[in-house]
């Protein structure tokens, strides 16, 4: 416990000292957040369902999922720095089982990512969603859920790299269409037929909809959100287990 | 020493047994065989030397030491526990690897707290224990200072403070002083000598540096993943009959033909020099230069080192300058 304790707090320690990791993971989606909304929401018009919801609005729940996976998943690029300054060869040969490490490790970059999102959770008014306590609760639960899966996710993949290059070729490759295809940028609705398919496949669509469901924009949701809640939680504990089983003891 | 442990019910610190190890062939090559079958034991108390050159095995049996890496096959024990049921035996153990370990965007003293949590140190005792290593270390006055700011000498300090935190009964040193300036390096060997002088400690330590070998209690020469020879510096090299010379010469082969076939003396080439171990060197030398006019360039006579050792050992120069191998006299 001690150990996972030491390991989180070196997390959140380390991202706070380093000022422009914080700005870089909240400013982009920020500004991804006005110029596409403002830009799009008054080029198309929300079909369907979806009538009545402003775009930004509508966006506002995907650049929430953004801010998580960038910080979540960045905080995870870390493992690759320890691994090559060397900080993780010492970890590694102390008293502790890798469940703490993964666990000290994915919880901390998780409770970053939380923190971030939460500071743009703060901006809901200036959207004008109307987010009662209830709503919040349900959104930062949703947030909890999706940074743990998330940084589970970073972990497995910054595990066996080497290089952050690499890492982020992924991050490019992998992730970024994983956000896209979540209902964050079109809703699911309206999407063709396997597209549907894959959006409802993509655990990163459950994160956006149970945000939506929070916002009070339950009908462009691609489910209901006790199942997005299920959902996050399966995710984050199979990326959980899929961590403790890459790191598992001597490799 | 053997007889006390035993009645203190402790097995000796480190116990390898027919240890081997190889790493997995790469694409379309053959896998690589780094350790042949060591076997070899660290009494309690003991400062023990691994030396050999760089590629000869260390860092590979330092990783198994450390529980970083599987043994292969044999059986390799830290305080008469297999390494792979080694939590237990983690906590008994302080490691200082050759690659810095330390967050250098943490203070000195973070660094130290951080690590003594991972030993399962905390509230006063923990800070008592960084107060004190501050001090010893003379970091005193660079507690709050980033880690990434120390001079090496500095880091290297720190890194040893580390590794020490918990109070372990052994200390795995890797290539301690590489990179390191005289000064620094002689500054860290008096910071060992004062643990030993201390607290009761092993020390396990793993080099390429024939001075740093010298200062061990014992030692092994690690020769391409095989233990070539073990002992004391002093064992080890009263192996050798006497004074070692060295001559220089154009022609090494004919004159080491030459020395063979007049002297019937122990000699090997390596290089462009022909090296002879003999009793009485200094009379030996006369001889020499009287039997092949014309064809030395340089006499060289020495007491022997490590070096001359591991020479004699491997048939090789330790730096592998004298790449051509030559057979052993009689």
């Amino acid at each position: 416990m001690r150990a996972i304790a030491a390991l989180w707090s070196r997390e959140l320690l380390r991202f706070f000292r380093d000022r422009a990791r914080v700005v870089g993971a909240l400013a982009p989606p920020v500004v991804f957040w006005f110029l596409i909304g403002s830009g799009l929401g008054n080029a198309f018009k929300m079909p369907g369902a979806a009538a009545g919801v402003d775009f930004l609005q509508y966006f506002f729940s995907g650049t929430l999922v953004l801010i998580v996976l960038f910080t979540s998943v960045f905080a995870t690029i870390s493992i690759i720095e320890d691994r090559r300054e060397g900080f993780l060869q010492a970890v590694l040969v102390a008293p502790i089982t890798r469940l703490s490490i993964v666990l000290g490790k994915v919880l901390g970059a998780a409770t970053v990512g939380l923190i971030q999102g939460s500071f743009f959770l703060v901006l809901t008014p200036l959207s004008g969603i109307d987010l009662p306590l209830q709503g919040f609760l349900w959104a930062a639960t949703a947030m909890a859920l999706a940074s743990l899966g998330l940084t589970g996710l970073g972990f497995c993949i910054a595990w066996k790299m080497d290089s952050t290059q690499g890492f982020h070729a992924v991050m490019n490759l992998f992730l970024i269409p994983m956000w896209m295809l979540s209902g964050a940028l079109f809703p699911h609705s309206t999407a063709p037929g396997w597209l549907r398919f894959v959006m409802s496949a993509n655990p990163v669509s459950y994160a956006v909809s149970a945000l939506q469901h929070s916002f009070g924009m339950g009908s462009v949701a691609l489910a209901s959100l006790p199942l997005c809640l299920l959902v996050l939680t399966g995710f984050s504990v199979a990326t959980l287990g899929a961590c403790v089983w890459l790191a598992r003891d001597q490799d | 020493m053997a007889g006390l442990t035993k009645q203190e019910g402790l097995s000796s610190p480190v116990s390898v047994s027919g240890l081997s190890y190889a790493y997995p062939a790469a694409r379309g090559g053959n896998s690589r065989l780094a350790l042949n079958h060591l076997s070899f034991d660290v009494s309690a108390g003991e400062m023990f030397g691994v030396l050999g050159p760089n590629g000869g095995g260390k860092s590979t049996l330092f990783k198994i030491l450390a529980t970083l890496l599987r043994p292969g096959s044999g059986r390799v024990r830290l305080f008469g526990q297999d390494t792979q049921a080694a939590r237990g035996t983690r906590k008994r153990m302080g490691v200082v690897f050759q690659n810095p370990s330390l967050d250098l965007r943490l203070t000195c003293e973070e660094n130290l707290l951080y690590q003594g949590r991972l030993y399962g140190l905390s509230g006063r005792d923990l800070a008592r224990r960084v107060d004190d290593a501050l001090g010893l270390y003379r970091l005193e006055d660079r507690r709050r200072d980033w880690a990434g700011s120390l001079s090496g000498g500095l880091r290297r300090r720190l890194e040893l403070a580390k590794g020490l935190i918990h109070d372990p009964d052994l200390l795995l040193l890797d290539e301690p002083t590489v990179g390191l300036d005289p000064g620094a390096r002689k500054e860290l060997w008096d910071h060992l000598g004062r643990i030993r002088g201390s607290r009761k400690i092993t020390i396990l330590l793993t080099t390429h540096l024939m001075d740093e070998a010298e200062r061990c209690d014992r030692l092994m020469l690690l020769h391409e993943g095989r233990l070539t020879a073990e002992g004391t510096p002093e064992v080890l090299k009263g192996e050798i009959g006497g004074d070692v010379i060295t001559l220089e010469t154009e022609q090494p082969d004919t004159l080491l033909a030459g020395v063979r076939e007049r002297f019937q003396a122990e000699a090997a080439r390596l290089g462009e020099h022909v090296r002879i171990e003999r009793k009485q060197g200094h009379s030996f030398i006369p001889q020499l230069v009287e039997a092949f006019p014309g064809l030395i360039r340089s006499v060289h006579l020495s007491k022997p080192t490590l070096e001359d050792v591991f020479i004699h050992h491997t048939g090789r120069g330790f730096w592998n300058e004298g790449a051509q191998q030559e057979s052993r006299g009689t």
